[in-house]
Parts: structure tokens; sequence; C-alpha cells
């Protein structure tokens, strides 16, 4: 049995992102180890969705760099996926969308039905595998994205404020899901602006502001005793929009 | 690389496989004038030499200057056209062999009802010209470098009159076919010289009518001619040939003469040769 | 009006009469233009769809010049064409000049830019929405593009249509290549040229409105089949 490479821990050394001329991350270091649910934090134009694609590989850094312990080459099974504020769905049913997965995941045309069909069920959209992915609700279809990347085993998830457009009672859904997700060894890495959100699903917070992490703490110390006057002032809900 | 070369390869398949499957039968190509065909004489004569000798002629119908041009690139087996000048040349050249005068037909001057040139029932073309021009009547001509627009040239040059420098708004130069030409007339009320052929099967006559006719100078000669084999090696030299050969023997020169619209015959076959 | 209402008349009299002439004729034209149409899309689908996804140097003014050729001129493509299947030109062995295969060959030609300027259009929206998921699930470029393209299709089929419509109405490019010979190389078009040069304006009109409602039909089914899959796949 060949010894699992982990992709994990993740290093942003001295990262910066500018666009059009404006700062959108300014020299971020951070590491983030396998463990902890790390939730990121921040007021609106902080810079969070940028810091996660920068993470994610959708965007390169303008200076520093992104480092895993072990860089995924071309071919191989990707470590890590990604779900969206707003899913995106193939043209298909709910199955072939986690089986299109599958196949880019490299899994045997043998053994894809029945994996996809294992990750609808583990989200309760069994009895949906059939119908047409983009007609299915909002909340479906973000349960749907979750199995997707569910279904690639990843060593981190990054989600992109997953419960921003939804009702409450899929929100309570898709968090149980995540949870689950957690709790079956995957990292999970997420932005959100729902601070109920962070306090359920967080371990630590990463608090983001004006493209700098402010502040770093496990969750109860970051939510009783902030250590930073913005910090403070985003609790208190008083930070002015940036 | 693999994924480029498939595609290549579905790209080829598909325009032969798609594409209407290109005629098995023997066939020759003339390049012939638009003055013939439109005539509705090809209708007649080809299906009688087809059943003859099973040769499919594939009539490509453009004006006299184009269709002694596909001869010279060699794009057609045989030329049939009626510019004597130009054919000479053509031959003259060692593009064309085995030239024969065909069939004649003759040209008329139609205008408007109106005549404001007043050269209805004159007997002399050159004079009908004359006064054309001294009335800066309307006159449309091919302008397209066709037998007919030769022709034309010729009658204006014998009336004295240099057309291409003495031309005024009067005189409209429509660069197309017979038939175009003479849809510009008709919409214009212009005078245009036309071949009889033609005209007799033109629908859209509008005011015009014939207004002179059967001066010696009108007269229309056709001839035909091999594109020569030691220009163009591909050029079908036994069936054009065949077609030539039969086109000025008594059977297809009566086939000519026999030709009529409403009665009247419109080709007068004069091969004379052995 | 009159010469209209009369054609209108006769048009629907020749339909039904189903003569066997203009059935050739018409055979002929739905034959060439769908042949180039079908051709025409498998090149310009890949090429629009490479164009709108791959990042590369020259990219700003290949979409230039490739909705600039949306409006290359049918004759002009014509006499390209002739000049290079002509016996004295460098495809002349081919034998090809005055054949269907030529027609195909031209009209292809005209409508590859059509077809590729409108899917690049297509592709390129759909790619800004799909292409985060894409490549964070690993998605190559080609592959990627294929799938967007194959998941679109629905959409493309403006495009193709856009292509069939340039194809089926031009006559530039097929008189000149095709030599509108009588039985071989004569399509609808042509014909409507030819009978109106002949001064025979209702024939050429009627035989105007059998091609217009052909075009008609296809598009009508066209549409129905867009608005069904738009229904089913959301």
């Amino acid at each position: 049995m060949r010894t699992p490479t982990f992709i994990l821990p993740l290093r942003l050394k001295d990262v910066s992102f500018l666009a059009a001329g404006r700062t959108i991350i300014d020299c971020v270091s951070l590491e983030l180890a396998a463990g902890p649910r790390t939730i990121i934090l921040g007021p609106n134009g902080a810079g969070k969705s940028v810091l996660l694609r920068l993470c994610h590989g959708l965007l390169a850094p303008t200076f520093g760099h992104v480092e895993w312990a072990h860089v995924e080459q071309p071919g191989e099974r990707r470590r890590q996926a990604m779900v969206f504020q707003r899913p995106v769905m193939l043209r298909r049913s709910a199955l072939a969308n986690i089986a299109y997965a599958l196949k880019l995941a490299g899994v045997p045309l043998s053994e894809r039905e029945s994996q996809a069909r294992a990750a609808l069920e583990s989200v309760g959209l069994a009895h949906l595998a059939h119908a047409s992915a983009r007609v299915l609700s909002g909340g479906e279809q973000q349960r749907l994205a979750l199995a997707r990347a569910w279904a690639l085993r990843p060593e981190v998830l990054f989600l992109d404020e997953p419960t921003a457009s939804l009702d409450p009672s899929a929100r309570a859904e898709v968090e149980r899901i995540i949870q689950a997700i957690h709790d079956a060894g995957t990292k999970i890495v997420m932005v959100t602006h729902n601070l109920g959100q962070a306090r359920r699903l967080g371990d630590e917070i990463v608090f983001l502001h004006q493209g700098r992490v402010v502040e770093r703490a496990p969750v109860d110390r970051f939510f009783n005793h902030p250590a930073s006057a913005e910090t403070e002032a985003f609790l208190k809900g008083e930070l002015p929009w940036t | 690389m693999d994924l480029k070369r498939r595609l290549m390869l579905a790209i080829a398949a598909s325009i032969l496989a798609a594409s209407p499957a290109v005629g098995q039968q023997t066939f020759i190509t003339v390049a012939s004038t638009t003055s013939t065909e439109q005539s509705g004489l090809f209708g007649h004569l080809l299906p009688i030499f087809e059943k003859k000798t099973g040769i499919q002629v594939r009539v490509v119908a453009v004006g006299t200057g184009q269709a002694l041009d596909l001869g010279r690139r060699g794009d057609a087996d045989v030329v049939f056209v009626h510019d004597p000048v130009a054919e000479k040349k053509f031959v003259d050249e060692g593009y064309g062999v085995d030239y024969r005068l065909v069939m004649y037909n003759d040209f008329i001057l139609v205008g408007p009802k109106s005549d404001p040139a007043k050269v209805a029932g004159d007997k002399d073309i050159v004079d009908a010209l004359k006064r054309i021009k001294a009335a800066r009547a309307p006159f449309t001509s091919r302008g397209d470098k066709s037998g007919t627009h030769a022709a034309e040239l010729r009658l204006w040059n014998l009336a004295g009159i240099d057309i291409a420098a003495e031309k005024g708004p009067w005189y409209r130069e429509t660069g197309s076919g017979m038939g175009p030409t003479l849809n510009t007339a008709s919409g214009m009320n212009a005078y245009a010289i036309a071949d009889r052929g033609t005209w007799l099967s033109f629908k859209n006559r509008g005011e015009l009518t014939i207004l002179v006719e059967g001066d010696q100078r009108l007269f229309n000669q056709y001839g035909i001619m091999l594109v020569n084999p030691a220009k163009h090696a591909h050029v079908k030299r036994d069936l054009g040939e065949a077609f030539i050969k039969w086109v000025t023997s008594p059977d297809g020169q009566r086939a000519i003469a026999d030709y009529r619209i409403g009665g009247e015959q419109l080709f007068f076959p004069n091969y004379k040769g052995g | 009006m009159d010469v209209i209402l009369g054609a209108l008349g006769d048009a629907v009299r020749l339909m039904f009469g189903l003569d066997r002439h203009l059935l050739q004729i018409v055979a002929l034209s739905l034959e060439v233009s769908l042949s180039a149409v079908a051709i025409a899309t498998a090149i310009a689908l890949p090429l629009g769809a490479a164009i709108a996804v791959k990042n590369f140097r020259w990219r700003q003014a290949v979409i230039v010049i490739l909705n600039s050729l949306m409006g290359l001129p049918p004759v002009v493509v014509g006499l390209l064409v002739y000049l290079l299947l002509s016996r004295a030109g460098p495809l002349g062995e081919l034998g090809l000049l005055f054949t269907p295969p030529a027609m195909v060959i031209a009209q292809t030609i005209l409508i590859v830019p059509i077809i590729a300027a409108l899917a690049r259009q297509a592709v390129g929206d759909a790619w800004r929405e799909y292409q985060d998921q894409l490549r964070s699930l690993g998605a190559s470029g080609l592959g990627a593009a294929f799938t967007l393209v194959w998941d679109i299709r629905f959409s493309l089929v403006t495009a193709v249509l856009a292509g069939l419509g340039r194809a089926s109405a031009e006559v530039g490019a097929v008189m000149i290549v095709g030599g509108n010979i009588e039985g071989v190389t004569r399509v609808m078009t042509t014909t409507i040229a030819l009978e109106t040069s002949k001064g025979d304006l209702p024939l050429a009109l009627s035989l105007g409105v059998i091609l217009v409602t052909l075009v008609l039909l296809l598009n009508a089914a066209a549409y129905t089949l867009k608005e069904a899959a738009q229904r089913r796949y959301g």
C-alpha cells in the first residue's frame, strides 16, 4: 500500500493580490493545518472570497507563495474541493453531475454510479438521482454540490458562503452535511459573514479586514475576548463598510 | 494531437460523404453564353444529343468573354460562343482547335413604344444608333465583354461614334447578361440591342417592342471549338469532339433549325464543310 | 402587389404540384446547404469554444477578425474558391469545379466564421458562469471546453441556424463555383436569379416564397426543440 501523500498543511507566505490597481489581499502569511474547522470571517470587501480562491488555486498571487505540503501534479486525483455560494450544475441529472466529477477524478466507470449514489444518499437526495440538476431548488442544488465535493473524498473542502442564498431550513440541512464531512476527516475552510454560523461550525476564526489578517483565535476566545479594536467593532456591528 | 487528427479525418470524411455525389455519368463541360441558354436552345438540343450518345452535356452559361476565359483556364472542354473576332484570337493564341461555324441568328434593336428617337421601322441600324445618340435617348448596354456587347460596340463604330468617349448619362452600362439588361431597359423605357432568341423568351417586356431589324449588319454568328488538349491534358477530347461533330452534322443542324418559339425559328444553321 | 399575391398562389400550386424538376432543385439546395452547415459546425464549434476558453496572446485580434469575417461577401468567397479549384489553380487536379462539392466547400468557408463567432460569444458567457467550478473539479482547458459546449448545446443551435440561414440565402458563391448547370448545380437561389434575368418574375417570386418557407420550417423545428430542452434540463 502506498503511503498517502497529504497536501496539508497549507502555507501562505507573504501573499498579496492586486487587481485593477487595488490591493485586495495585503501581505498575508497563514498556515492551515489538518484538524480544526477554520472559518474566515470579515466585513464585506475584506477579501475573503479572494483569499479562498488563492488557497484553492483559482487565482494566482501577485506576490508571495501558496505552498501545499505536496504539490498536486496534473493527472493526479485532486485532494481539494470547493463549494460556491451559487452551485453550478451541468444540464444533466443529479447522479450524472456527481459521476462527471468522479470521472475527472479518475474513478473507473464501473465504480462511478455506485459511489455517486452513495454520495446522494449521504445528503438525503437519493430520491432525486435522475432529476435534472438545474431544476432542483436552491437548497437541493447546494446539497448536491456538497455531495459532489464529498464524493471526491477531498482532504480539504473550501466553502464560500455556502448558505448565504438559502432559507433557514435549507441552511440547517447544509450545516449538518458540512459537519458530517468534517467528522469523516476532511479539513473545512469556510468563508461566512453569518456570526451564528461561525460559532456553530467553527473551531478557529481567521478574521480578515482590508486584506490583512487582523486576528486569529479559537472560536470561544474570538467571540468572548476579542484582541483587536477592529474585531470588537465588527462583533458589535459597527465596522464601517470598506 | 490525437484529437486534432481525429477531427481532420472526420471533416474529410464528411465532405466526401455528406455532399451530393459527383455524377458518375460521362459528361462534358461546355462554356457557352447566356443568350444561347436563355433562349431555350440547349433545353431543346441537348436531350437529343444525350439520348443519342449517352453523353451528358453540362452547360456553364456566362458571357462570351468569361466563356473564353473558362476555355483558357481549362475549366471547360468545349466553347460555344458568338464573337468571331474574340474566337479567332482564342484559336490563334492556341487555346482552341477544330473551330467551326455552327449557326447564326440576328440582333434586334428594341425600345419603348413611345420611341423618342424616332427609329421605328428604320432599315439601317447605323442610322438608328446615330439618331438615338442625337436624341440622347436612354440606352442600356450589356457592358460585359459578351458577344452581344462586342457586336453593339462594332455597330457604334460603324456609325462613326466613339461610344467610350462620347457616351453620356443616357448610355447605361449594366455589366450584366441579356436578361438583366432587358429588365433594366424595360424599367427605364430605354433602347437596347438584344439577340432575338433571348428577346422571344423574355417575359418582362413592359413598354418595349422591336423597332429595328433585318439589317445585314445585325447578323450574329455562333462558333464552336474544342479546348486545345495540348494546353490542357485533362480535356475530354473524344467526348468533346463527339459533341462538335454532332452539332455540325446534318442531324444536329436540323435540330437547331427545328427549334422555334411561338412558331418562329430562332437560329439558322450554317455549317459548311466536311 | 398583384404580382406578389399572384406569386404566393403560384408558389402554393408549384409546391403541391410536386413538379419533378422543382423537387430536384429543392433537394439539391438542401443537400448543399445542410452539408455545408454540418461540416462548418464541426469546424466552427470547437474553434469558437477554444477561443472563448483559452487565453492566448493574440486573442483580442483573433476575435475582431472572426467577427469581421462574418460579413464576408459570398461572391468574394466564390471567386476565391473558383481560383483555387480552377484547372489553372492549385487544386485543379481534383476536378471539383462546377460540381456540388465545390458549392459545399464555398458555403462552408462562408459560414464557419458566423458559427464560430456566435459560438465564441455563447461559450464565453457560459464560461464565466462555469469556470470556477469546472476548474475546481480539475477539468482541463480543452476538456472543460468540450463539456461546456455540450452543456449549452441547445443555445448553440441558434449559432448553427444563423449559418444555415446564410448558406441557404446566398447566391454569389454557388453561382461562381457551381456554374448554375441545369440538373447538376442549379439550386433555388441560382434558379431565382436566372428566372429573374429571363424576366420571368412571377416564377422567380414563387421560388423565393418556397425558399423562405423551407427556411422558416427549419427554424421553427429548431426552436421547438430548443424550448423543449430548456424545460427539461433547465
